[in-house]
């Protein structure tokens, strides 16, 4: 395949940045879209020039490192994160836009790397049952049924990749923020702290600058794992609960 | 030099409990007078970090990635170990013991291994405490599998995503102890030295990969927790970045290297599709629960398959080859890893692979969809043949699976005694990056178990030992020590900058995971070693010649992170291969030609061989000097593994 690829390319946080455009051939449709990226890079290198930085690591869709704008979608056409999007999905010949995630809260690093610290500071808020480690009951001694303790797993499947806040013209962290809360509201074991830890994390979110919901549910339709929008829902009822219930006022 | 391992006397099943009464305790309003630095936010890393934190300690953790929350635990799929005996099936702590010990090819040591059985235990309680949501039954309570070939049912597990649920409890608990201000976090930094204060580790040199910035940290002991080096091969299952600077920068500050060689090549992964691969997808250990592994029985066949004019179903059951199931009747195709992993390199060897490189087998469920209905193989491995189906673009419902060995663990790495302390006072290994428990070969869901182990509740009893013994005055940052380890780090990353030559930094990545691959991976012979280490020492001279590493230090720049890494690559590559050659035996993921039984299994040589090789530096370009330590087995009898 020859592609013509449109990238972002900016030095670091305080330069404004611009487009350049790239061709590349010999791209095989077996190649993950990041290992397009390598080719390329490898060819800007032998130029003298500066590779494209992007952030990856396991590559296998875990990990949440990787980003990518591409063509309009967080993490490209497919429901998936951009290290397991193939080069099938593209066909011979097209040109390809890349950008970072635009958001106010995740500021540009350098050509298409953010930092997403902002995403560690909601779980430092309250994202956590507060148990140290030893002297816990033992791991059977409170039965959660089935049912609830995958409903909590589908929650606590998020990478926290910041597609969700990418797709959102608000750039909302609703998504990211409610499959926490959902997680640990869900299971026996986060229920104490259930009303405190809504609160600060929804704070601490407001805080860092992220926008606010309108419910269009444009994050949750470009989640690679698929975590639903009634995590936000019952984030907003934890949240309405705790500011009503008698022992926070 | 002789190394003391430690281990306290008296029998098995009291060491741990004796050891922990006669070691020292900080006074608890003297432990936030203590420095730690804990290197890496993986299982091991994460759980010391924040349990050290609980304590009192003060506690600085450092990490590559963006977030704590991205080490390469994370993708851990199948599960967990613990001794719990829920079902009721005869499991113990014993006999997780005993199978650890005889899965790694007595090549481990007897007391590390039977504590780490013992709190295995406690690990699922925390966890489940920390809202991890561990598979259930309908009843309520915790679900088991039984893994890798384990004769009880004793795996924990969260879907195909147990690594990435432990690591976001771990997380969520050092996330905690960061806004009790008891952590400060350090992410997108690199550890590129250790400094050493009178024989001590005192603090570490890192690199800030945003700005550049090479800074020191000092403190009161330095935990290594980095996970381990199979990027060595360049292809691996390891996350990209996972790396061996932080091990070898130590190890060249006189930290002994233990069995390097010893590496595990996992049987069940998505085969190499072409020169431009990046890295390979391991397809869950499960899959061999009710897959079937074959190939062709002659060349013939598997040539007109590898040129597309036959299909795999159009292959007879008479013209196929169930190798492992033939072999090993009784284990069939849950023979461990190394086991399958060896007879799906001896069959391609033969020419009978089956994709276009011919480096591939099938692992089928025609049978399995037949007897239990698609729907079952769907509740069962949905998500693994959705990832197969996204990465090779075929259907495994309808076409078999083609899978081939890649490297995944790596069991060698820095020598620790019992408290798991290197051999340099203050510097201790966690998780992967040490060598300690798991021999010659890993079984699976033990990695997660040992790593959180070794985190959770191993390190923090047996920090407070040495610390009790280290005046609690703060570690001055202006000792020449500090400044010289800087120096040494910028005169490095001055001098990758400064070669300016032809190749890039993967380039030279490639061909050394080549070169390991070919002579250091899944067979090795005395030989192709001996080549291996020549082609390895100009591979060095050229790379410090003609590599390209563009830009500057002080910006963000992913080439010079890599060419740092890759650097160290090539001297550890060099290490194992002594290792290798120097083992004079097979055992478990290391299996010399020369010595196999006549059905063509690991001949081990316990007279000659039962011990720990571990290896010092001896300075630049300087052949490296063994230390052994030897093992002793009081409570297992040595036997030769058979899985017949
Ligand atoms: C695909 C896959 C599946 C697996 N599945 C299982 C399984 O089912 N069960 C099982 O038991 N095991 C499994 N394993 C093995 C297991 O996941 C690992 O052995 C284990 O997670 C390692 O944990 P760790 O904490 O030692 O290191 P890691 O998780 O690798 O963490 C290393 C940490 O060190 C940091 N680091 C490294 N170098 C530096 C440096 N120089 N400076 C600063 N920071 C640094 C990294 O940022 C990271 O935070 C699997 C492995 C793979 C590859
Ligand atoms: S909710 Fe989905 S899109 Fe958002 S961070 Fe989590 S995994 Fe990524
Ligand atoms: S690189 Fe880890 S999710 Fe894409």
């Amino acid at each position: 395949m020859k592609l013509t690829l449109k990238i972002w390319r900016q030095k670091n946080a305080s330069d404004k940045g611009g487009f350049a455009t790239y061709p590349v051939d010999g791209i095989s449709t077996d190649m993950s879209f990041l290992e397009m990226l390598d080719v390329l890079n490898e060819e800007l290198t032998e130029k003298g020039e500066d590779p494209v930085h992007f952030d990856h690591d396991c590559r296998e869709g875990i990990c949440g490192m990787c980003s990518l704008y591409i063509n309009g979608n967080p993490h490209g056409p497919l429901q998936t994160t951009t290290c397991q999007l193939h080069m099938r999905s593209f066909s011979d010949g097209e040109t390809i836009t890349i950008e970072p995630w635009r958001a106010k809260a995740f500021p540009v690093v350098k050509d298409l790397v953010v930092n997403r610290s902002a995403f560690d500071r909601i779980i430092q808020a309250g994202g956590y049952v507060s148990v140290n480690t030893g002297g816990v009951p033992d791991a059977n001694e409170i039965p959660i049924p089935k049912t609830i303790a995958d409903e909590a797993f589908d929650a606590a499947t998020c990478i926290g990749c910041g597609a969700c806040v990418a797709a959102c013209k608000n750039a909302s962290a609703m998504l990211f923020t409610s499959a926490k809360i959902s997680q640990l509201a869900l299971l026996p074991q986060g229920k104490v702290e259930r009303k405190t830890r809504a609160e600060k994390m929804i704070a601490q979110m407001d805080s860092e600058g992220f926008g606010a919901c309108t419910n269009t549910g444009a994050c949750a339709a470009e989640c690679p794992k698929g975590i639903s929008l009634t995590n936000i829902a019952r984030m907003n009822r934890e949240y309405f609960s705790a500011v009503v219930s008698s022992d926070n006022m | 030099m002789i190394l003391d391992s430690k281990i306290p006397a008296g029998p098995l099943e009291e060491k741990w409990t004796k050891h922990k009464f006669n070691s020292k305790l900080v006074n608890p309003a003297n432990k936030r007078k203590y420095d730690v630095i804990v290197v890496g936010t993986g299982l091991a890393g994460a759980s010391a970090a924040a349990s050290l934190a609980e304590l009192g300690y003060n506690v600085k953790a450092f990490c590559f990635q963006d977030s704590p929350r991205r080490a390469h635990s994370i993708a851990a799929q199948g599960g967990i170990n613990a001794a719990k005996n829920y079902q009721n099936d005869g499991d113990s702590i014993f006999r997780l013991f005993y199978d650890t010990i005889k899965g790694g090819d007595y090549r481990s040591r007897e007391a590390n291994v039977y504590r780490l059985a013992q709190v295995s235990v406690n690990i699922i309680d925390q966890c489940v405490a920390q809202g991890v949501p561990f598979a259930r039954e309908y009843g309520g309570l915790l679900a088991n599998r039984s893994f890798g070939g384990a004769q009880v049912s004793r795996t924990f597990y969260a879907r195909g995503q147990t690594g990435q649920q432990l690591l976001l409890g771990a997380y969520s608990a050092l996330s905690r102890q960061v806004a009790n201000g008891k952590v400060k976090l350090f992410p997108r930094t690199e550890m590129m030295d250790l400094v050493m204060v009178d024989g001590h580790a005192r603090g570490i040199v890192t690199r800030n990969l945003i700005t550049g910035a090479v800074e020191t940290h000092a403190a009161h002991a330095v935990l290594l927790c980095t996970g381990g080096y199979g990027n060595v091969f360049f292809l691996s299952t390891n996350a990209m970045g996972s790396n061996v600077t932080a091990a070898w920068r130590a190890h060249k500050k006189g930290a002994l290297f233990a069995n390097p060689c010893f590496t595990q090549i996992h049987p069940t992964c998505i085969p190499v599709s072409g020169d431009h691969q990046s890295k390979l997808t391991l397809m869950s250990e499960s899959l061999r629960n009710d897959g079937r592994v074959w190939v062709p029985k002659t060349v013939e066949t598997a040539e007109k398959l590898r040129k597309k004019q036959i299909k795999p179903a159009d292959i007879k059951e008479d013209d196929r080859d169930y190798f492992l199931e033939r072999k090993y009747p009784s284990f069939g195709n849950l023979v461990p890893r190394d086991v399958a992993s060896r007879n799906a390199k001896y069959v391609c060897d033969e020419g009978r692979g089956v994709n276009e490189t011919g480096e591939a087998v099938f692992l089928d469920f025609r049978d399995a969809i037949a007897r239990d209905s698609e729907d079952t193989i769907r509740a069962r491995y949905g998500n693994l043949f959705d990832m197969y189906q996204q990465i090779t673009g075929e259907n495994p419902y309808k076409t078999p699976m083609m899978i081939y060995p890649a490297v995944h663990y790596t069991m060698g790495g820095l020598w620790v005694d019992y408290n798991l302390m290197t051999n340099i006072p203050g510097l201790y290994a966690l998780g992967e990056a040490n060598f300690s428990d798991h021999g010659a070969n890993r079984l699976g869901a033990s990695a997660l178990m040992q790593g959180l182990a070794d985190g959770y509740f191993v390190v923090p009893y047996t920090i407070g030992d040495y610390l009790a013994q280290t005046p609690p005055k703060k570690v001055d940052e202006s000792h020449p020590a500090f400044a010289e380890a800087v120096d040494k780090v910028k005169g490095g990353i001055n001098q990758l900058l400064n070669i300016k030559g032809s190749k890039t930094v993967d380039h030279f990545h490639k061909r050394l995971g080549k070169i390991m691959w070919n002579e250091c991976g899944m067979a090795r012979t005395a030989e192709g070693l001996k080549e291996a280490k020549k082609a390895i020492k100009a591979l060095k001279k050229e790379f410090w010649s003609d590599v390209k590493v563009l830009g500057e230090n002080e910006e963000l720049n992913q080439s010079l992170e890599k060419a740092n890494r890759v650097a160290d690559f090539i001297e550890l590559g060099e290490l194992m291969i002594d290792d290798a050659l120097n083992r004079n035996e097979s055992c478990g993921g290391h299996f010399r030609e020369e010595y196999q039984t006549p059905e063509g299994e690991a001949l081990r040589d316990d007279e000659n061989y039962a011990y720990v090789a571990a290896w010092k530096f001896m300075g630049e370009d300087q052949e490296e000097e063994l230390v052994k330590e030897p093992l002793e087995f009081e409570n297992v009898k040595l036997t030769q593994r058979s899985y017949k």
